[in-house]
């Protein structure tokens, strides 16, 4: 308890110094914030893990399983990232490959046949940049994601928890309702990527983050997702508990509105909302 | 008095009579041959020498891909700076130099017309505008092109030049990304034709989306193209990249595109493909 009212005092602390964007983005990245298989475990019962891409591999930073949700049998996938050094290194801190974009759309591929909605977690960075990953065509696994999960013939709720890294991240937020949590942050790029491209220096992060506006609040007045989850008081760390239960709340009341729609409006809305979506321009 | 003092005349540089040469000579950037600008006109604005394609405009590549007599369409839209986004310069100051340089509103221009016998739309990026970066005009005009091939059923031809989204407009150009593969995915549940052309460059969210996502991925020799930028990758693994890495001929050798095709050839390559892939019902239902 004690531990828990120092640790707000210092989030106030900083936020009083720090631009409002950075202090999210900081609180996002925090260490001690749940991870998406914390939430999945807390929210989900009787998930069984399923592996593998078919084709090359098995991503450590992706999981895949089926679960049940409040009893009802559902598909579950969220990026993994990993407590200790070793599983963070293991799991490339949470940015998959592109066999974990590919296990993920098999994954869907399977609910899809079998009926059953999808529930997507997001805290990643990014799709994992490397020689590896461009050589098995991390580009292309990014783009048939977003085209499947477009189309795909089953209810698909996405929910950003932590960090919502730029392609790596829209991979798996395609959905029917795109949440994200009150302290998370959702961009095209890191701030520290933006500063050193537009600033010339990594260290106007913070610069950065404002004029990016990846603040969940920001990202849902631009129209770019359709609802904010609430955290408790200091963020998602203070009480993981309770942001498993506030983001099982929301989950239970999309699910509901999305299930109450006949298969082909879902579809209908789907397309729509994502070809109406981010319209900023003049005529 | 020495013989070779000259006294009375002096070398006059007259402006009339000199030759200005700037402009009519182009240094090839890849084997340095220096290149007459008529003769690499002529030759598609591809080294005489040694083959290399050099970047050309999106107005050039519809000259090069379209007959006489095309039409360019969605030109209206432009950029409102959504995030009102500024850096060491503002994004507004930096859309207005990109207007006035290129002559457009945005890196992108629609065209429909014929490709040899087949009516087709055409969107083509324009990398002189901001990197071809893909923001909400971008997006919005190449998700109008995909529109007007599924209403038309014409063939969808995009040609790719970009950077990958523009970061100025933050997660608004992100969501370009969804826009367009989801019109992509109607389209694709027609069975109406999309042919994807990626040139130099065609990196980040443009080869994430619908770069990738043609029938066909087709691209020009030697282009620069994946997911992450080289320098990216560079700083991430702390080591030098193999020479020809993310290059065409690399994306042909791990599966990526189905063709490599020459620009003097591009245009039969898809007129072929065109053929391939109009429907035989159709003509049924014509006829």
């Amino acid at each position: 308890m004690t531990e828990q009212a120092g640790n707000l005092e210092q989030v106030q602390a900083v936020a009083e110094a720090t631009p409002a964007a950075w202090v999210k983005t900081e609180l996002a990245r925090h260490s001690q914030r749940p991870y998406p298989m914390d939430f999945i475990e807390s929210i989900f019962t009787d998930f069984s893990e399923i592996h593998g891409d078919r084709a090359f591999g098995d991503d450590a930073a992706m999981a895949c399983g089926m679960a049940r949700f409040h009893g009802e049998e559902v598909m579950v996938i969220g990026n993994l990232k990993g407590r200790t050094v070793k599983e963070r290194i293991e799991r490339k801190f949470g940015s998959p490959d592109p066999e974990g974009y590919r296990k993920a759309l098999r994954a869907m591929k399977i609910a899809e046949k079998f009926g059953r909605p999808v529930f997507t977690f997001i805290d990643l960075a990014g799709a994992n940049p490397g020689i590896g990953a461009e050589e098995r065509g991390q580009a292309e696994a990014i783009a048939r994601n977003l085209i499947e999960m477009s189309r795909l013939r089953v209810p698909l709720i996405a929910t950003i928890t932590g960090e919502g890294g730029s392609g790596g991240a829209l991979a798996l937020a395609v959905a029917d309702r795109v949440l994200i949590l009150e302290n998370a942050i959702y961009s095209v790029i890191s701030p520290e990527g933006c500063a050193s491209i537009m600033w010339r220096d990594a260290s106007k992060r913070a610069q950065a983050a404002e004029a990016l506006k990846v603040t969940a609040q920001d990202v849902k007045s631009l129209g770019c997702v359709d609802d904010i989850v609430p955290e408790p008081v200091g963020g998602a760390q203070a009480n993981p508990e309770e942001a498993a239960q506030l983001i099982d709340e929301k989950l239970r009341w999309h699910f509901n509105e999305i299930k109450a729609l006949p298969l082909e409006e879902m579809l209908q809305r789907r397309y729509e909302k994502f070809r109406n979506i981010a319209q900023f321009y003049t005529t | 008095m020495s013989w070779f003092k000259r006294q009375e005349y002096k070398i006059e540089n007259e402006g009339e009579k000199t030759v200005r040469t700037e402009g009519l000579w182009i240094k090839c950037d890849s084997c340095d041959q220096v290149i007459f600008k008529a003769d690499l006109e002529a030759n598609l604005h591809v080294c005489p020498k040694c083959g290399h394609h050099f970047r050309i405009s999106a107005r050039t590549r519809i000259d090069l891909l379209l007959e006489p007599g095309y039409e360019i369409v969605d030109t209206e839209l432009k950029s409102t700076d959504p995030l009102k986004f500024s850096d060491l310069k503002s994004y507004k100051s930096r859309l207005k130099k990109a207007q006035k340089d290129t002559g457009l509103n945005d890196a992108i221009l629609n065209a429909v017309g014929k490709l040899g016998d087949h009516e087709i739309v055409l969107s083509v990026m324009e990398y002189a505008f901001i990197g071809g970066s893909m923001g909400a005009v971008v997006g919005e005009t190449i998700a109008r092109a995909v529109d007007r091939a599924y209403e038309s059923r014409k063939p969808l031809i995009i040609v790719a030049a970009s950077g990958g989204a523009r970061m100025m407009e933050g997660i608004v150009s992100l969501m370009q990304l969804a826009k367009i593969s989801a019109a992509l995915g109607r389209l694709d549940d027609e069975k109406i034709p999309f042919i994807s052309i990626l040139t130099d460059p065609t990196t980040g969210g443009v080869t994430a989306s619908f770069a990738m996502l043609g029938d066909l991925n087709i691209a020009e020799p030697n282009a620069l193209i994946g997911f992450a930028g080289p320098r990216v990758i560079e700083q991430t693994i702390r080591q030098k990249l193999p020479e020809g890495f993310q290059r065409s001929e690399f994306l042909l050798e791990h599966g990526f595109l189905d063709a490599v095709v020459n620009r003097k050839e591009m245009k039969s390559y898809l007129s072929r493909a065109l053929d391939f892939m109009k429907q035989p019902s159709q003509d049924k239902v014509a006829g």
